[in-house]
């Protein structure tokens, strides 16, 4: 779909062989484990590693078909541009800071950094808009998830401190 | 008519007060989830399964089924107005349904869509009523190899059916599987693959997969193609409903067909999209204007709409008689089951009736209930796409790993649901089939546990799965459909050769 544009980017050919050889690894992991589980069959039947074993090896096998399919395929055409790859880790990136602060400043801090980050540098909203949506969310969220349905989630020390 | 009592008994339960409450609850957040890009049935129901902790069971299967048909329902609203398929089943829908809203007639269109999803889900509904206490009846003599011959069947189901290349199609069930046997192994009570790390202890939540998969690389899809809503307006008035209404009868022969692919793409796990687009195509090649179709028939808007409530409805037939879930939206159902303690398969028909006839009843009122909601609520529903997506985005991407955490009140399961995300977008853009990963994720256990005790029975020969007259046929079944693309290609071939 991205063939008639003139940005340039990854080939689509180079990064599906990238992730098949990703999986075919995945794979050969799976075998590794199954076989320190044990393969074969003890006292009790079949032993941890006997079912895991041949879905290893199906992951294997499998892969160097579509290796195979992938690199015989006539296609010349992009994986996305560069610039659409920046798209993507402009979200990846943050969300990932996002999840990683998590544990320690708690859900409702991380998530208004999160969201007036988001608003602000991506949307180009002024202090107000995003001011209001990212306090109001997880305001919302509290009320619906903590106090009608009793589901907690984390908190951190600026939770603590206001005693919720 | 024992199973007419239980149905009344059912329609008692489902007319709670709060089972009606918590039913309109579910088809407004349905609808939203649907409309909005990123969330999606299957990971929509998966966030707020937390919500229903506290409920009842029934209450909160009413609740999560409700979500279900509302986002069924809302797939066709962004379809129609936007030309963006809010879900994958309703991307059929635009062929027909947008050049009608452009001509003005998104009216039209939006009452043909609706009543066509419910006209397939009532369908659905009725053959659940009636088939579904016959097959669980049925499948309460299955043993272990009977067991794992229906999983057989209906994984291979997937590879013979899916538009992927099959080996794909293999490669993310395997891979799923795999996710599946991390952790404490059932049968044997010891640790496999977790190579040391004690968060994979209790191995891979399929909603964190499902949450992540469908959810965060929905969202990663979405950021790449810069996406920008321009649409029509929406208004529906009850003129405009009841001409449509007069109008729809004479497609009466398109809409029954529809209903019949749906109910068998449902129940076969091939799922609401195939079923959609396979009943465009066939109504486009026999209907009378087929070659209107594409510029605004709105015979092009009954057809796939038909097919995929159908199918969307019948693929709980198969997770309520034997507890394989026809797609994965059923399979984040099934979730729910194990977590309220309730075992899904052919036992709950006999110790859970409640449950069962109290959830079939909802689906009829359900389905009611979200034809009117959505008839009437239209334009606040189109409005929630105008919202610009770089508003959306962050707030779905927190309600994600809200729904991550709260799965298990696990920071690690929101890390896991991030790299599921990135996985996703992976996968999806290299064309393998995520349904069928997640599916495996929620059977991988059981299968591999009927695997085993079938092959602890016949002390390892492979011979139990062709032992009796039943299994043989299922894993007979099993393997054409495996290997249904390679025998039709072989058949087409032949054809040729001899004219």
């Amino acid at each position: 779909m991205t063939t008639n544009s003139p940005g340039a980017g990854p080939m689509h050919k180079t990064v599906e062989a990238g992730v098949t050889i990703a999986i075919a690894l995945f794979g050969v992991i799976v075998i590794i484990g199954s076989v320190k589980a044990g393969i074969n069959w003890g006292a009790e039947g079949p032993r941890a590693g006997f079912f895991p074993f041949y879905i290893g090896m199906a992951i294997v096998v499998s892969s160097a078909i579509n290796l195979w399919n992938g690199l015989r395929e006539d296609n010349d055409s992009l994986f996305a541009e560069w610039g659409q790859l920046r798209q993507v880790l402009s979200v990846v990136v943050p969300t990932a800071i996002y999840v990683g602060v998590m544990p320690f400043t708690g859900l409702y801090l991380a998530s208004m950094v999160f969201i007036a980050w988001f608003m602000r540098w991506l949307g180009k909203y002024n202090w107000l808009t995003v001011a209001a949506v990212s306090i109001g969310m997880p305001v919302i969220t509290y009320l619906i998830f903590e106090r009608w349905f009793l589901v907690p989630l984390p908190k951190g020390p600026v939770e603590e401190w206001l005693g919720l | 008519m024992e199973e007419l009592a239980n149905l009344f008994h059912g329609f008692a339960v489902a007319l709670q007060p709060f089972n009606i409450m918590v039913m309109l609850l579910g088809i407004v957040l349905g609808v939203i989830i649907g409309v909005l890009p990123g969330l999606g049935g299957a990971n929509g129901v998966a966030i707020l399964l937390p919500l229903t902790f506290s409920m009842s069971p029934t209450s909160a299967i009413i609740m999560l089924s409700c979500i279900y048909w509302g986002a069924l329902f809302g797939g066709a609203i962004t379809s129609i107005l936007f030309n963006i398929p809010g879900e994958p089943w309703s991307v059929a829908t635009t062929f027909d349904g947008y050049p009608m809203a452009q001509q003005g007639k998104a009216g039209e269109a939006l009452t043909a869509a609706f009543t066509s999803s419910f006209v397939g889900a009532l369908f659905a509904v009725v053959m659940i009523t009636l088939v579904a206490p016959l097959v669980a009846s049925f499948a309460l003599q299955f043993g272990p190899a009977e067991k794992f011959a229906v999983y057989f069947l209906a994984f291979c189901s997937f590879v013979g059916l899916s538009k992927e290349p099959p080996f794909k199609t293999v490669a993310a069930m395997m891979i799923g599987f795999a996710l599946a046997a991390v952790g404490l192994d059932s049968i044997t009570g010891q640790l496999r693959l977790t190579f040391g790390i004690t968060e994979l202890l209790n191995g891979f939540d399929f909603l964190i997969a499902v949450i992540g998969l469908f959810g965060i690389g929905e969202i990663l899809l979405t950021m790449e193609e810069g996406l920008a809503f321009r649409g029509g307006n929406a208004k529906i008035n009850l003129r405009v409903v009841i001409q449509t209404w007069k109008e729809l009868p004479t497609y009466w022969m398109t809409s029954l067909r529809s209903c019949l692919i749906g109910c068998w793409m449902g129940i076969t796990p091939a799922g609401a999209t195939p079923a959609s687009f396979m009943s465009y195509g066939i109504a486009k090649r026999v209907a009378k204007r087929g070659n209107n179709f594409g510029k605004g028939e709105i015979e092009g808007v009954v057809a796939p709409e038909t097919a995929a409530h159908a199918a969307g409805t019948a693929a709980l037939l198969p997770m309520l008689s034997l507890g394989v879930p026809g797609s994965p939206t059923a399979a984040v159902l099934l979730g729910g089951l194990l977590i309220w303690g309730l075992q899904p398969g052919p036992m709950l028909f006999v110790e859970q009736k409640e449950f069962v006839w109290g959830l079939i009843a909802s689906m009829y009122l359900g389905n009611l209930v979200g034809l009117i909601v959505v008839l009437t609520c239209v334009p606040v529903f189109a409005a929630i796409l105008r919202v610009p997506f770089s508003i959306i985005a962050p707030l779905i991407l927190v309600l994600c790993a809200i729904g991550a955490y709260s799965v298990h009140s696990s920071t690690f399961d929101v890390v896991m649901m991030l790299v599921f995300g990135v996985l996703g977008y992976l996968l999806k853009k290299c064309n393998y089939p995520l349904a069928p990963l997640v599916l495996a994720i929620v059977l991988g256990d059981k299968a591999e546990e009927a695997f085993r005790q079938s092959l602890l029975g016949s002390q390892g020969s492979l011979g139990v799965f062709f032992s009796n007259a039943l299994v043989s046929t299922i894993m007979v079944l099993g393997l054409i459909a495996l290997f249904w693309s390679a025998i039709q290609e072989g058949y087409s071939r032949l054809r040729a050769a001899a004219a």
